[in-house]
């Protein structure tokens, strides 16, 4: 069975390294501040006992005042998983750090984030839409479009 | 005088026999060279997403067939799944048992497809397929009994399935059960040695078992690179921990490999079935759920073990009677993200069979 690590336990040993860089952490995940989010996430990936290889999936929730991605993250070596989320609270211009770099699986997942919130991965290597056609006006999974 | 060439840009798809579906690669070729592709979505997108946000949490069902059309049942699961954790159902056993079975029924329906095509994009035009299609139809057959589809199941429900399966599916799929090993054999003779076939797919399109972890690849793609994870045992959902099965994986990672990997799976399906079959409880098929399902505000992700890989729901409810959010993680388009790696410095013609060897399914990759 996956265990599903606590999200206060992972938090405290973040904060050890990158202090305030955790926002909230609950036992189900923890939401981490977005311009940290990428040293947070290789701290994640590169870290013995956490080592998390694998990303399951990347997706994000529009809750109107701000945009929550949320990153699924699992060891395949220790079989335990974690929920990080980062937020976004620019509606014109939502960026965050592209996580490509660190788990390749990512670069579909977050160009369709693209394409339907409108949230910009900066360093990703084509940063277009990817099922809508270029000409496409608006991004059709935020809750203000229709 | 030297000869002045220059790359050459060959738009594939979306309308083509290789693509399975509505799929567009734009390829740079260096002679016969793939130098570099660009694969391009969207032919199917049909925004089930955002219609699943205004439908009621079983209004979603219908939706999710429409995924991976060629393995419903597993949809409908992955999706009930989700909705029962986040609502907090508990299943019936024998609608557990009935899962099992349907989803691993589903299993060997699809694999089977996926091996014809493969096969079929090898250039052995349309017999294997038909070979393999010659079982699917017995399967689909089954599914017709229990759900009255066959394509398009729509079977299963939060708490259970739609119905109990009719008097005359158990002997049927006794009958299935006891025919499916020798066909499995006879596929085996004709092709597992095939001189072509070795020559065509061994060695080619080799995915690393690093890259296939950091590209997110899952399911027979995955395991075909060296890597023993299924979520059938890594993290066992509904009731696969009471079976008793092994996790086929090869060494290589090249076309012949993961060729080889979803027949050895079709085999460890049956044998779950089998088991289940055995262990079949009598009872109610779903639990007591009002009709209109209003889970607590929350989230919750199910994932389960599809036929192309790690199919999941991530769902998120504000106690209304429609999902918030209802994302779709989807093995097909996920298992892409190596394609290209995989290809490059290949020939246009294994292009063609590294692709087929992915096994995708468009409507899956677009939603």
């Amino acid at each position: 069975m996956t265990v599903a690590l606590s999200g206060k336990e992972v938090a405290s040993k973040i904060e050890e390294k990158f202090s305030g860089s955790v926002v909230e952490s609950t036992p189900e995940n923890l939401v981490v501040k977005s311009d940290q989010l990428l040293d947070v996430a290789r701290f994640l990936k590169e870290t013995g006992g956490l080592d998390f290889d694998y990303l399951n999936f990347v997706t994000a929730v529009d809750y109107y005042d701000h945009f929550e991605v949320a990153y699924l993250l699992s060891s395949l070596e220790h079989n335990h998983s974690l929920m990080v989320k980062a937020r976004c609270y620019d509606r014109e211009n939502p960026a965050l750090p592209s996580v490509t770099g660190l788990w390749q699986g990512a670069d579909f997942q977050e160009r369709e984030i693209y394409d339907l919130f409108g949230i910009n991965f900066e360093g990703h290597p084509s940063m277009k839409r990817i099922f809508l056609w270029d000409g496409f006006e608006g991004h059709p999974l935020r809750k203000d479009y229709i | 005088m030297a000869v002045r060439t220059e790359p050459f840009v060959l738009n594939m798809g979306p309308v083509h026999p290789s693509t399975h579906g509505v799929f567009r690669m734009r390829v740079t070729l260096d002679g016969e060279v793939v130098v570099d592709i660009e694969p391009v979505f969207g032919y199917l997108h049909r925004g089930i997403e955002k219609l699943a946000e205004q439908r009621t949490y079983t209004g979603v069902i219908p939706l999710t067939d429409r995924l991976d059309y060629i393995s419903s049942m597993s949809n409908n699961l992955a999706y009930c799944l989700a909705a029962e954790k986040l609502a907090g159902i508990k299943v019936p056993e024998r609608a557990e048992y009935i899962r099992v079975i349907m989803s691993e029924l589903q299993r060997v329906a699809a694999l089977l497809i996926a091996v014809g095509a493969f096969l079929n994009d090898c250039g052995a035009y349309f017999t294997p397929f038909l070979y393999m299609f010659r079982e699917r139809e017995r399967i689909v057959d089954l599914f017709e009994m229990a759900s009255g589809q066959r394509l398009t199941y729509n079977y299963m429900r939060v708490g259970g399935v739609s119905q109990d399966l009719p008097e005359e599916f158990m002997p049927a799929l006794r009958k299935f059960m006891d025919m499916m090993p020798r066909f499995m054999d006879e596929y085996d003779q004709l092709l597992m040695q095939n001189e072509i076939l070795l020559a065509r797919a061994k060695g080619v399109g080799i995915l690393s078992k690093e890259q296939a972890i950091n590209c997110s690849i899952s399911g027979p793609v995955l395991r075909a690179s060296g890597v023993k994870w299924d979520i059938r045992q890594a993290d066992p959902y509904s009731i696969y921990d009471r079976f008793d099965f092994d996790i086929p994986t090869q060494t290589t990672g090249d076309c012949y490999d993961r060729y080889r990997q979803r027949v050895e799976e079709t085999r460890q399906s049956l044998r779950i079935i089998r088991q289940a079959m055995e262990q079949l409880p009598s009872g109610p098929v779903r639990a007591e759920v009002p009709h209109l399902v209003r889970p607590p505000v929350g989230e919750a992700y199910a994932h389960i073990e599809a036929p192309k890989g790690e199919l999941g729901f991530y769902l998120v409810s504000d106690n209304s009677i429609a999902p918030y959010r209802c994302h779709i993680r989807p093995p097909s388009l996920i298992n892409l993200t190596a394609l290209r790696d995989m290809v490059r410095g290949w020939k246009i013609a294994d292009l063609i069979i590294i692709f087929g060897s992915i096994d995708i399914t468009v409507g899956e990759i677009d939603r």
